[in-house]
């Protein structure tokens, strides 16, 4: 349907993928070779022998860069592909899940099960998830409830304001909670401000099932999306059941997002700029858009943490900083963009 | 095709449309019309299956909309709206290729070589397929327009729904695509289209629908609707109703309000200047004319009026390029000028003025019985006698004329004549019988559309007396001038 001659940007990602997954596991206080590590993940893939390979080496990869790699991995394409879907939904270049405070509620979702101790029946460690998940879902439908309100047409930027008041909102009381707690004050704000340090494997368990079931959905919604970009009347006279599939991206968006920030805290911005790149490349189709941005999302977080622990290193900072950094002046050049351009961005 | 049955409607709580119903046949091609806010949009988003009627109900092919799937529903419907716009750079291809949605089926839904085909077929019949890979953001307007068009298209509907289409177009694409949508309905393409243009729609459209306040108004063809008391009663604007060059479709002109000038415009004898070769009046203000002549023949605005001598032995041949040569190197305006042509000389023009009661009335005659026919006796052919007009008649009236009076005034500006020249005594040299003009004759009726109003300008009316009078006794002494001419070489 489309022109193949964009193709070449599927082995490119793929590539910064691998390079990406290689460098993050490579550099750290101990310099690991981009061969030994090949040795070790071929003999944990394949079965292969891991003749000649310091123990302690073993260890460093397996037990330690490799799980927080892979989570960063994971995080960067939930949050990547559920930013691309958002902002085609919303048809708003500048939607992404921190930006539309989606981020924020799971993060209140997260930080209620830390601070009340709770575990939900049958699920055990997934209640963590499972709630913030819940709570994601709940502020997106709130804030376009309140979006619409303020203004029947869902202007851009009434949307971004109402996920930055949202945003505030639900921080006042994530502070809060965090005054009663008292200890681990440090810990807890680090986390609130993303990391995906030191999580290990069970992490990635965690995040794994909602990562597969919410982005094969999306992919499976993109040709909707397409439609949906032209606005919700147009997708109608195309054959879309508008209300349905508009349902089902918010929640499979929130999903995506309220098991990353379960997981790694609040990480700012990677579903902005990520998609944001990957369009200018490739052309705004999401049937390419959602599986490109997923791929490099997933390279761009593992060198954003990779960054973020060795910059000022033994002092590791959030992960989110990082993006943040980045983030935040990209948001800048896309508004200022938008409006040169006159409202095509 | 669509059955509109008792259909009620609005957003929210207040009801735009009421109780409309009217059916459309399958290859129709069904206009809307109405004042803004007449509730045209709301009853097409009621027909799209955009927003749910109140009340009443839409059929679709003999089946309830809201039976159909959005999908079902697409597959026979397509839309094209006023302003289509998206954030990011789709290409045309892609924009176009969404109008397969509806077509593609399965878990995967596989691009097919039929969807490849029906993209390519709506790119070339809306002309975009030149700019299949640019993205819509590089487009102008118009053309943004024709790709949603041809997303349309695309989907393969029976049925296309349009929303004021030509809004954003140039003159030559609102063209394009109205003959399109005509060709298209001849094929069994129904459409229907909110137009806000009444005279494109009339041209258009089979049948036009004309709402006002969320009600039908009237129904019909365009010849029963565009009637002026109609349209004023709708639209609350005076207009005027005129038929189409071309076409036997009625046109609707507005009618801006007339800022009369303080003092009354006399045409008379003051306003005539004498150039020996030709003969000129100039109108202070346009006139209202209807003439034959060589130079702005038939209806139109004029302000100058041109009578040129010619050599009786002029070529005839060519008349047309070399008297527009002429007037042009003479300074005057082709758009506002009526030019005539005789042999007869300027010093020879007779005029008179005549008042009837409320009538007012000058005429200029030049006047030469060298070519005298009888027009009740056959002969071969006018190529017979090439000699240039000789009897050049300008009947100017101040006053404002109805159509019928300008074709009336003709008539009695004409019998004025043929009893001048029985008067006179001018035969036929052919026939030997009494003459009722001379092979080329030429007149003009011009009228300042302003003070007195003149509906008929038949004998008997004060209009119809003053031109009989001031015609025949200007002819009558332009002959006289000429005979004595003759008879003193």
């Amino acid at each position: 349907m489309f022109s193949h001659s964009k193709k070449w940007v599927y082995p490119a990602a793929l590539l910064f993928l691998v390079f990406s997954v290689f460098t993050g596991i490579a550099v750290g206080s101990i310099h690991i070779p981009f061969m030994q590590i090949a040795i070790i993940l071929s003999h944990h893939t394949f079965g292969t022998s891991l003749n000649g390979i310091d123990e302690a080496f073993h260890n460093i990869v397996w037990k330690i860069r490799l799980p927080r790699v892979m989570l960063a991995g994971l995080v960067g394409a939930s949050l990547s592909i559920a930013g691309a879907s958002f902002q085609g939904l919303l048809r708003n270049p500048l939607a992404d899940p921190y930006t539309l405070g989606v981020s924020s509620g799971a993060s209140l979702g997260a930080v209620m099960v830390l601070f009340f101790g709770w575990a939900l029946p049958f699920i055990g460690n997934f209640t963590l998830p499972i709630i913030s998940i819940a709570a994601a879902v709940l502020t997106i439908f709130s804030v376009l409830l309140f979006a619409r309100m303020i203004e029947q047409s869902m202007k851009l930027e009434t949307i971004i304001l109402t996920g930055i008041i949202f945003s505030s909102f639900l921080g006042a009381f994530i502070s809060l909670m965090i005054a009663l707690t008292g200890d681990e004050l440090r810990q807890i704000i680090g986390w609130l401000m993303g990391s995906v340090s030191m999580r290990g494997w069970s992490y990635i368990s965690l995040l794994l099932p909602f990562f597969i079931i919410g982005s094969c959905w999306l992919m499976y919604l993109a040709p909707e999306l397409n439609a949906m970009s032209f606005g919700e009347e147009k997708a109608r006279h195309l054959g879309i059941d508008v209300q349905r599939k508009k349902m089902m991206v918010m929640i499979a968006g929130s999903v995506l997002t309220g098991a990353a920030v379960a997981v790694s805290g609040t990480i700012g911005f990677v579903g902005l700029v990520i998609p944001h790149f990957v369009r200018l490349l490739i052309g705004p189709d999401h049937r390419h858009l959602l599986p490109v941005s997923m791929i490099a999302g997933a390279g761009f977080l593992i060198l954003a943490d990779l960054a973020a622990r060795t910059i000022i290193s033994p002092t590791e900072l959030p992960i989110g900083v990082i993006t943040s950094l980045i983030g935040a002046p990209v948001f800048a050049i896309i508004l200022m963009n938008r409006k040169r351009k006159g409202g095509v961005a | 095709m669509l059955q509109v049955n008792e259909l009620s409607g609005g957003y929210g709580s207040g009801l735009i449309v009421r109780g409309v119903s009217f059916s459309v046949k399958q290859g129709e091609l069904f206009g809307i019309l109405g004042p803004n806010g007449s509730g045209k949009s709301t009853l097409l988003n009621m027909i799209s299956g955009l927003i749910k009627p109140a009340a009443g109900e839409v059929l679709i092919k003999g089946r309830p909309i809201d039976s159909y799937s959005p999908k079902e529903l697409a597959r026979i419907v397509a839309v094209l709206p006023q302003m289509t716009s998206s954030q990011f750079a789709y290409t045309v291809k892609e924009t176009v290729s969404l109008g397969r949605y509806a077509h593609q089926t399965g878990f995967f839904k596989s691009w097919t070589e039929r969807d490849e085909e029906m993209v390519q077929e709506a790119m070339q019949r809306t002309g975009t397929a030149a700019f299949s890979e640019k993205p819509l953001s590089a487009l102008s307007g118009g053309e943004r327009q024709r790709v949603f068009l041809a997303q349309a298209l695309a989907q393969e509907p029976e049925i296309l729904l349009l929303d004021e289409p030509t809004n954003h177009l140039d003159l030559p694409f609102q063209k394009d695509l109205l003959d399109l949508l005509k060709r298209m309905a001849a094929d069994g393409l129904t459409v229907v289209s909110i137009f806000h243009d009444l005279n494109l729609s009339s041209l258009y459209c089979e049948r036009l629908l004309l709402m006002n306040k969320g009600r039908i108004h009237a129904l019909g063809q365009p010849v029963d609707l565009m009637v002026e008391q109609e349209i004023r009663d709708v639209y609350s604007t005076e207009v005027q109703k005129q038929p189409h060059p071309e076409v036997p479709k009625p046109q609707i002109s507005i009618l801006p309000e007339r800022v009369l000038s303080k003092e009354a415009v006399d045409i008379d004898a003051h306003l005539l200047e004498h150039h020996g070769g030709h003969l000129v009046l100039r109108s202070p203000v346009p006139l209202k004319s209807l003439s034959s002549g060589v130079i702005g023949a038939g209806w139109g605005w004029r302000s100058t009026f041109v009578n040129r001598h010619v050599d009786k032995h002029y070529n005839i041949d060519n008349y047309e390029q070399e008297a527009a040569a002429f007037f042009i190197e003479n300074g005057f305006n082709l758009q506002e000028t009526v030019g005539m042509m005789t042999a007869v000389y300027m010093e020879d023009a007779a005029w008179r003025k005549e008042v009837q009661e409320d009538a007012y009335v000058f005429a200029v005659a030049t006047a030469g019985a060298g070519n005298a026919v009888d027009v009740t006796h056959p002969r071969s052919s006018w190529k017979q006698h090439p000699a240039p007009g000789t009897i050049n008649i300008w009947v100017f009236v101040n006053g404002k004329l109805s159509e019928e009076a300008f074709v009336q005034g003709i008539m009695t500006a004409t019998e004025a004549k043929t009893k001048a020249l029985a008067d006179r005594g001018v035969l036929d040299v052919s026939t030997g019988t009494t003459a009722t003009g001379t092979s080329t004759d030429s007149i003009l009726i011009a009228a300042t559309q302003n003070g007195s109003y003149q509906q008929f300008a038949g004998s008997v009316t004060p209009l119809g007396i003053a031109i009989g009078r001031a015609v025949y006794q200007s002819v009558t002494a332009s002959l006289e001038k000429t005979a004595r001419r003759k008879g003193g070489l």
